[in-house]
């Protein structure tokens, strides 16, 4: 990755070209509506609406994986690659993904409707690239699945760490905070692994003008989707029904809300 | 055919979350309800009073989801199982998805209500619509939103037996854990009624009149993101769209203005109370009840009408 070099490798960090070129990274980069977009659906009401919709990159993909690639890659040297299972309406997305500081970037040209479809075409592409630790984000915002990073890992055999707080690799073994039920567990891996992360592995990065500016010209190779059958799918997308209006009460009663809570709501 | 769940115990006995998997299934009727147990059991672990034929014990304790998605995958096997449920919660979220590819079958996440033949609904776009999921295969896989059914108490006994399985080898090594609610209160995400608080506290100094009520209550306390992120409060007690998404009974929200991403995380509770000076907080249009007042003054209102219940 010769033209990395110039603009990450500014400072006695860089010890070698061998040491830049060691960490082979790869972050699962998906696109989401901005959470201001109005939901809607269309096609008999299975499928999303996007019209008029903004799309943003999935914030615990930009904010917490991406991010944390990124920063590992500045200390020790190596190579962001973001993958993106999506159609050409990713691309905006993926080059604010270059712009944020990753190396270049992968779309499968695809429309999956699943989440296995996407966890299979990221693995039969990964599968032979020797990647050291593949990112995703926790969830994306939209379906809110959290299942594709468990996925990519049973596809391609590989220890899978949910939810990281943080990570620090030393040489193949990688230490992980994550989040587990009622605590945070700390774990380490010998070897590549896939992870998922969380709030507290990194801070939002805003792309300076180098970076959009080098985000035009860095390769974002765009694959065919190989053939994989989903085992889902959605039959119907509903709107919650309206909610009903909010019983006021004075603040001087707050007994009113408490019989109110037990005697309407009956939850206490 | 049966059911398959996959159960985490504490202290030998089946968890909240784990009751509330096991109720799902056996309210499905489709077949008998079989539990996986990893770790440590006494009796049945209380699973026979929720419906649970069968118990398979395995009584290692493992802790890397590889090994888990292995154990489950021969334990749905041994059982002839059609569907397998887990809790989606952390530890069920990374096995299940495993199982589903690993037995190339059909995965449905966050499931909310009983389904439908295959067809299960699920929330999504941050609980601003559902979604009805129709499985394709034979068997499928599934995980449910915690406190999203409950436990419904059944009659019962289950036979226990241990149960074996090549599970492979662990590859995730466990340094250590740290508890995050030290005060014994339930977990968020399993917690039945929530008592949250944001900006309008003023200051970390402040949460004594938020935890009071919350104690009253027997309510997890939550809070706002900016709270989290100036450190007033502990991070794992942040909600909304990049923090936890949860789904109680009763969210009392107090000094939170209802920000679109804050609502995200809580907008699927049961009720939804707010307290708040500002009549034109947007989290007025997503409650059920509101009191306009400062929380100075209310929290300890209530905290005493509670009390004298
Ligand atoms: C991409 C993105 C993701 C985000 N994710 C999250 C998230 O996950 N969770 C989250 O919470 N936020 C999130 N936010 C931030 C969110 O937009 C809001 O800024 C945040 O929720 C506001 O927190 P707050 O309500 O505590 O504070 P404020 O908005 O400052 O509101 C304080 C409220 O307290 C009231 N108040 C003041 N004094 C009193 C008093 N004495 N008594 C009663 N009421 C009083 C005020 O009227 C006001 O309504 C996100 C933002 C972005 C852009
Ligand atoms: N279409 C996609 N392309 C690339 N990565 C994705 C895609 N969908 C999901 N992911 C990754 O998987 C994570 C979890 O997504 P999900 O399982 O859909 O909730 C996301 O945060 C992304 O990192």
């Amino acid at each position: 990755m010769p033209p990395l070099y110039s603009y990450l490798c500014n400072s006695e960090k860089c010890v070698s070209d061998y040491q830049l070129l060691s960490m082979k990274l790869l972050v699962c980069i998906s696109k989401a509506p901005d959470t201001t977009s109005r939901i809607a659906f269309t096609d008999g009401d299975k499928r999303f609406d996007e019209s008029g919709v903004q799309f943003i990159v999935n914030p615990y993909d930009e904010w917490y994986a991406l991010v944390r690639a990124i920063e590992l890659v500045e200390a020790q040297g190596g190579s962001v690659t973001t993958i993106t299972v999506g159609d050409a309406t990713c691309d905006p997305i993926i080059r604010k993904a270059l712009a944020i500081g990753a190396s270049d970037a992968v779309r499968i040209d695809a429309n999956p409707t699943d989440s296995s479809q996407v966890a299979r075409l990221i693995s039969n592409y990964a599968n032979d690239k020797s990647y050291d630790i593949i990112f995703a984000g926790k969830e994306a915002i939209d379906y809110n699945s959290s299942a594709v990073p468990a996925m990519i890992a049973e596809c391609m055999d590989l220890p899978y760490v949910a939810l990281a707080t943080s990570i620090d690799v030393d040489g193949d073994v990688s230490t992980l905070n994550c989040e587990s039920t009622g605590g945070t567990n700390n774990v380490s891996v010998n070897g590549a692994f896939v992870l998922s992360a969380t709030k507290g592995m990194s801070e939002q990065r805003i792309p300076n003008m180098r970076g959009i500016m080098s985000a035009r010209t860095k390769p974002l190779t765009v694959v065919e989707a190989s053939e994989v059958i989903a085992t889902t799918e959605v039959s119907k997308f509903t709107l919650p029904p309206a909610k009903g209006d909010c019983v006021m009460v004075e603040a001087d009663n707050a007994a009113d809300l408490v019989r109110l809570l037990r005697e309407e709501a009956k939850i206490i | 055919m049966s059911v398959l769940v996959y159960i985490q115990t504490q202290d030998g006995k089946a968890t909240k979350a784990g009751l509330e998997v096991a109720s799902f299934a056996k309210n499905m009727n489709v077949g008998d309800v079989t539990a996986l147990v990893p770790g440590t059991l006494s009796g049945d672990g209380g699973l026979g009073s929720v419906g649970v034929s069968k118990v398979l014990h395995f009584s290692e304790g493992v802790t890397d989801n590889a090994q888990l998605s292995k154990l489950t995958q021969a334990a749905a096997q041994s059982a002839d199982a059609s569907t397998i449920v887990f809790s989606g919660n952390n530890d069920g979220n990374s096995i299940a998805p495993r199982v589903a590819i690993a037995m190339n079958v059909g995965y449905v996440s966050g499931v909310t209500r009983l389904p439908e033949g295959k067809t299960f609904t699920r929330s999504v776009f941050s609980g601003k619509a559902t979604a009805a999921v129709n499985v394709m295969s034979d068997v499928c896989v599934i995980s449910i939103t915690p406190n999203s059914y409950g436990i419904k108490s059944d009659t019962g006994e289950a036979s226990v037996e241990t149960f074996s399985a090549d599970i492979g080898v662990q590859r995730i090594v466990l340094n250590g854990f740290t508890p995050t609610s030290s005060d014994g209160s339930v977990p968020l995400p399993e917690a039945e009624r929530v008592v949250s608080a944001g900006r309008g506290l003023k200051g970390p100094e402040n949460w004594g009149i938020v935890e009071d009520l919350a104690r009253a209550l027997g309510a997890t306390t939550a809070c706002s993101r900016p709270v989290g992120d100036m450190g007033w409060r502990p991070h794992h007690e942040h909600v909304g769209q990049t923090g936890l998404t949860i789904r109680p009974d009763l969210y009392i929200a107090c000094g939170i203005s209802g920000a679109i991403q804050h609502l995200a995380g809580v907008n699927q509770s049961k009720v939804i109370v707010v307290i708040n000076t500002d009549p034109e907080a947007p989290f007025f249009k997503a409650a059920d009840y509101g009191i306009i007042g400062d929380v100075f003054e209310v929290l300890p209102k209530l905290t005493e009408a509670i009390k004298s219940l």
